[in-house]
């Protein structure tokens, strides 16, 4: 329990005037714009965006710049400003087939229609600190080659499962689509649900658990069919015109994992799936998210539960950074009447305890 | 264009009427092509074009600008079931010409004027007089653009495109 305290207003906007003072930092150097934070801190968007689980990439450097580049606290930001939206529906499925690819790599298939497209990757580079970015340099124009935007570039898993080995995912447009931002969510969730809850999850505990499956809390061996990044347009049907028009484009990173199975009471031997997506340039992320999206499957695939990871109501209930930041912090509101009983009750024991042992020594 | 704005306060207190004449034999991919090229341009860029139209018409809001969200579905697996995966900004508008044609936008992001221009010139391009005057000055050098900077785009990526080769050893 905590009870409301009155005071500490003055002491509250001094606080404030002296957060902006040091978020503003030294006045001598130059204030960073939003373009700026857009342009080269564009992961720190991508990320935003993607856990902020809202497409807009100036809203989201604004963000990052009131909260002094902490990421948590800009998607908190991001979540609040987002309430004051109204909502015009929900868009088409996006068609991620059709991704200008700007990469798109596949650690199971070498030689693939259309290739290994690398694009602009921290692979390969030797993660050795680079002391020419400290005063700025002009990078050396990207190279080019011949290559078509229209040229189709279908999904590896697509693809390649012409032996029906892997299982294919198949739609289903009569259910209805869950959205925990409407509803409150119910155990058990549906995948709809769970892949929402891991696309806005935070990535550091969602990497945590995609990792922990690797080292054999609830093992399912995977492999990264496919990763792609890029851009692709979004469609919408106004309900006052009747057809798709396309809103725009938003870049997106997707990463089908592939992984062994054995088969079970239910399934054959098959490769099962698991999936990722983020907005922006989230690799890690969506690698991480198919894992754990691979673990939570194992109901539904008849596998025993016995790891963290696949434990729905533990990872679901554990995901979201703004729910589990909040809950941390409120530990910072004043709970003096809360604490003032705990400090009786321990003197009121401690008492007892001491004449306990007085009354043994007069024994 | 100078009295839209004094109109643009006494239709926002009133009901939008989203009603428009209905145009059997409407073209309807050839507007969702035309609406798609203006959502995916920068105001920058249309704003100049728009300024070299001869006899700009005449016109009112019938929903001025205003910015929401839609949520974006996505499919597990990219071809399973539907999921919500997050929302991206929208700002939509509709407008009226003088002749009574509506004209629609919906648009990624927050830029009021982007809508506007959009649904002015979605209405214009239904007008079959007008049609062709104005795919050629605005949509189709917005269309060459957004070609070139895809193009560029692949060209950049087709660079990094791996060439494997096979160490053959022996003979």
């Amino acid at each position: 329990m905590y009870v409301a305290v009155k005071g500490g207003e003055k002491a509250i906007d001094n606080a404030h005037r002296l957060l902006a003072e040091e978020r503003r930092g030294d006045p001598e150097s130059p204030e960073v714009s939003l373009k700026q934070i857009d342009q080269q801190l564009s992961h720190s968007v991508d990320r935003v965006m993607t856990e902020g689980a809202l497409y807009d990439r100036e809203l989201a450097a604004l963000a990052i710049k009131q909260a002094r580049g902490d990421l948590v606290e800009a998607i908190f930001l991001l979540r609040a400003y987002r309430t004051t939206l109204s909502r015009f529906g929900a868009s088409e499925p996006i068609d991620t087939a059709k991704l200008l690819i700007r990469r798109r790599i596949s650690a199971t298939y070498k030689d693939l229609p259309g290739g290994q497209v690398l694009g602009p990757t921290f692979d390969y580079t030797h993660r050795l600190l680079d002391f020419s970015l400290v005063d700025g340099t002009e990078p050396e124009a990207a190279a080019e080659s011949d290559g078509d935007p229209d040229t189709p570039m279908p999904r590896v898993v697509d693809l390649l499962n012409q032996e029906g080995l892997i299982e294919s995912e198949d739609a289903d447009d009569d259910t209805p689509v869950g959205d925990v931002t409407r509803e409150a969510m119910t155990l058990p969730a549906d995948r709809d649900v769970r892949l929402q809850m891991l696309a806005r999850g935070d990535e550091g505990f969602v990497l945590s658990l995609g990792y922990s499956t690797q080292r054999g809390y609830g093992r399912n061996h995977p492999f990264a069919g496919e990763i792609r990044l890029g851009e692709v347009e979004v469609d919408f049907t106004p309900p006052e015109l009747g057809f798709p028009v396309t809103l725009g484009e938003i870049t997106v990173t997707e990463c089908q994992m592939v992984n062994q199975f054995a088969g079970s009471a239910t399934e054959p031997p098959q490769f099962t799936r698991g999936y990722g997506i983020s907005f922006g340039h989230c690799e890690r992320k969506t690698m991480a998210m198919a894992n754990v999206d691979r673990a939570l499957r194992a109901r539904d695939l008849g596998e025993d539960v016995s790891a963290p990871a696949q434990d729905e109501e533990f990872v679901l209930y554990h995901v979201d950074n703004v729910e589990a930041s909040g809950f941390v912090q409120h530990l910072k509101l004043p709970h003096y009447v809360d604490f003032q009983s705990e400090l009786d009750t321990v003197r009121r024991l401690r008492a007892d305890a001491q004449a306990r042992q007085a009354g043994v020594a007069a024994e | 264009m100078a009295a839209h704005g004094d109109r643009h306060l006494t239709t926002s207190l009133t009901a939008p009427d989203m009603s428009r004449p209905t145009k059997p034999g409407e073209d309807i991919p050839a507007r969702q092509r035309w609406m798609a090229v203006l959502a995916k341009a920068s105001p920058d860029r249309i704003e100049p074009l728009w300024n070299e139209i001869p006899d700009p018409p005449g016109w009112q809001f019938v929903r001025p600008p205003e910015s929401g969200m839609v949520m974006v579905r996505a499919r597990a697996g990219g071809t399973g079931q539907r999921f919500n995966m997050g929302e991206m900004t929208v700002t939509r508008c509709a407008v009226r010409l003088d002749d009574g044609t509506v004209g629609h936008a919906y648009i990624a992001g927050r830029d009021r004027r982007h809508a506007e221009l959009a649904a002015v010139l979605d209405a214009l391009l239904q007008d079959e007089t007008r049609r062709e005057t104005i795919e050629n000055a605005i949509i189709a050098p917005l269309a060459a653009a957004q070609q070139a900077e895809r193009a560029a785009v692949a060209r950049k990526a087709a660079a990094t495109k791996v060439d494997f080769f096979t160490m053959v050893r022996g003979e």
